[in-house]
């Protein structure tokens, strides 16, 4: 049996950074995802590897741009306001196809907000909050124990497809402590012949860049880039289903929202509906296969989610509104009951 | 004797060759006109040059050699 | 006959793009004669700014990589913190460096990160057509400063060479200039001693360059140098404003 290990949501995704071989971290304080800096800056210097306080988050994410260009995996972290900051950043290094892991540990927003569970950053990470056209592979943890796998996989992923990967986490997942195993873990490598190691004179210089001021080259760009995101959208969607075989009323739900989206639908197996519950695992590339297939089966889709409904667009749009799809949701921090979960599920039932 | 090759073709027609000379041997030709559009920096007097190398320093287009 | 002088083998051959005068094709120039006679073209890694040097990337023959607008030294960081090995620098304007870049200039100065910075400060910002600097003089007019930069209203220039000297993180901090020969050898001198550094891992050199805009001056080239000269210098003061191994000597 796999060794378990007990640790919090942060911590465990710091560990699963330098598992999966990452030797260098630059971040700025936030709450709430404070512990991942500490485990870095606690780790770091005892492997050989880069722990660094950036100035800024705009100045950290600027550094893991440098970082990434030479090759070398490389994470920074930050919670909503400081993820805003880094945006500028995380178009730089789309445009410029570097591979980097940049986590969210999610708090309330808009502006300051609050420093709360949320999922208010859903448009912003899968929508791109950067400017431009890109993409960013986003990775919804609901448990520990995936904040330390989809750690692993972002990593893998980035380097895999040359973008950013996106671990887009909540404060509570990011707090809570959990037994996990890392034994499963597979570490990919990639050739990186692109990276800036110094030519020794040997080949041609490599440029790291995002300029093309002639458009039909950028143009080109853009298409190239666009031909790999299909390839990802096509390839690594993830998601879990949970009792939809025979499931009329489908919820919708990521993260802490879909724990709690799970204990509603057994409450309400109990009452005799017929409900399931998709979860994504990716949010984007976002399972659209999925829905598009549940929206054959079921009646109606409830969206659960800590936000004023961001999801339930795509869950819209994936299912060619085939189906009525309602908003069960909590905002600011607050996080929906299992009841008013259950009590969504039963008005959907209802037609309601 | 010295020598100065300019790559004309390149030149910018700034000037700061011709300020930079010694022995006031380097001109802007009016008469010219290169692949650039501009009228380039020559050599009006190879036979004074000392190789100071005062006009390359000065040339913002690395486009003069200098030999001695 | 002995060639003693060319172009050096750090430039590509790709065709400078910069207005007839510019002298960012000197400053690109003696960076690139540094290299060469350091010997450090193989393990170079060079970062390009936003600015009218954007294309820099073009022009250096090692590696490079384009930053965003003043975060030059943030990404050198990055690069330098993964590769020690290496001998990184950042090449900025004014605006980058000393206006939206400020806070990552002198972070990376506090941290003594043991990288190269060579700084061009002409007063103005150039690619987006001549707005007002944080380095253009009192009075000077530019774009956004049609009737002559007002310091009551938007302040004073900014002295980076002296302000960062008053840290106690950065290495050496030279401020130099390339309106005349005998200043563009000085300048020479003080970039190659910037790598140098590097090289023996004494951390952050900065090398301000006094420079021209000729275009967006309004000058020809010879009178913008000579402008350099007369009313830029006075300002900004050449000379070595930090050199920490020889004040440890000194002493």
């Amino acid at each position: 049996m796999a060794e378990r290990v007990l640790m919090k949501g942060n911590e465990a995704i710091a560990e699963a950074a330098i598992r999966a071989g990452c030797r260098h971290y630059f971040g700025y304080p936030i709450t709430p995802q404070t512990e991942i800096a500490a485990y870095m800056a606690k780790k770091m210097p005892k492997i050989g590897g880069v722990f660094l306080q950036a100035e800024s988050e705009v100045a950290s994410i600027n550094m893991v741009y440098g970082a990434a260009a030479t090759g070398c995996r490389v994470m920074t972290s930050s919670s909503s306001p400081g993820i805003s900051l880094k945006s500028e950043g995380l178009s730089y290094i789309a445009g410029s196809d570097v591979p980097a892991l940049v986590v969210n540990v999610q708090r309330g927003g808009p502006g300051l907000g609050g420093i709360q569970p949320s999922q208010s950053d859903y448009f912003q990470a899968t929508k791109g909050g950067g400017h431009g056209d890109y993409r960013m592979i986003v990775l919804a943890p609901a448990s520990v124990q995936e904040m330390a796998s989809l750690t692993i996989k972002g990593f893998n992923l980035a380097d895999k497809y040359l973008m950013t990967s996106m671990i887009l986490a909540d404060g509570t997942i990011g707090q809570m402590m959990e037994p996990i195993s890392f034994e499963d873990a597979e570490i990919e490598t990639y050739e990186k012949p692109w990276a800036l190691t110094g030519t020794e004179c040997k080949r041609k210089h490599n440029i790291v860049n995002s300029l093309y001021l002639k458009p039909d080259e950028l143009e080109v760009k853009n298409f190239e880039r666009y031909e790999r995101y299909k390839i990802v959208e096509e390839n690594e969607p993830m998601w879990e289903e949970y009792m939809m075989e025979d499931a009329e009323i489908c919820v919708v739900a990521f993260g802490i929202a879909s724990r709690v989206a799970k204990n509603a639908v057994v409450a309400a197996r109990a009452e005799g509906i017929k409900v399931g519950l998709i979860r994504p695992i990716t949010l984007w590339p976002f399972p659209t296969k999925a829905l598009r297939a549940a929206a054959d089966k079921v009646k109606a889709f409830v969206s659960v989610e800590l936000n004023m409904g961001q999801m339930i667009e795509d869950v819209r749009l994936a299912t060619e509104c085939k189906r009525p799809v309602s908003l069960c949701n909590r905002a600011g921090g607050m996080i929906p009951s299992p009841e008013q979960v259950l009590e969504s599920i039963r008005k959907a039932q209802k037609g309601e | 004797m010295a020598k100065v090759t300019f790559k004309t073709d390149l030149c910018k027609g700034c000037g700061l060759c011709v300020n930079a000379c010694p022995k006031g041997i380097l001109a802007i030709d009016a008469a010219q006109i290169n692949k650039k559009g501009y009228s380039p920096a020559v050599m009006t007097d190879q036979e004074k040059c000392i190789g100071c190398a005062f006009c390359a320093t000065m040339c913002p287009d690395c486009i003069i050699t200098v030999e001695k | 006959m002995a060639i003693v002088f060319e172009k050096p083998k750090a430039l590509t051959d790709a065709v400078l793009h910069y207005c007839p005068g510019c002298p960012h094709g000197i400053i690109h120039r003696l960076v690139a004669e540094a290299i060469d006679e350091l010997g450090i073209e193989g393990k170079t890694i060079g970062v390009a700014p936003v600015g009218c040097a954007v294309m820099a990337y073009d022009y250096f023959a090692c590696d490079m990589i384009e930053a965003a607008h003043g975060r030059a030294p943030a990404t050198a960081t990055g690069i330098k913190r993964c590769r020690p090995d290496n001998i990184v620098f950042t090449y900025q304007g004014d605006g980058d460096l000393a206006s939206i870049g400020m806070a990552e200039t002198v972070h990376a100065a506090a941290r003594n990160e043991n990288i190269t910075v060579i700084f061009v400060n002409n007063a103005i910002y150039g690619m987006t057509g001549g707005q007002m600097a944080p380095t253009s003089l009192p009075g000077q007019v530019t774009q956004t400063s049609p009737y002559g930069r007002d310091v009551k209203h938007c302040g004073w220039p900014i002295k980076v060479s002296e302000m960062l000297s008053t840290l106690e993180g950065p290495e050496y901090i030279a401020r130099v200039a390339v309106n005349n020969v005998k200043n563009v050898k000085n300048a020479k001198k003080a970039i190659k001693k910037a790598f140098q550094n590097q090289i023996e891992g004494k951390g952050f050199s900065l090398v301000e360059v006094v420079s021209a805009c000729p275009t967006n001056w309004g000058m020809t080239p010879q009178k913008a140098l000579e402008w350099v000269e007369s009313d830029m210098l006075p300002y900004y003061p050449i000379g070595v404003y930090k050199d920490r191994t020889a004040a440890k000597e000194a002493e």
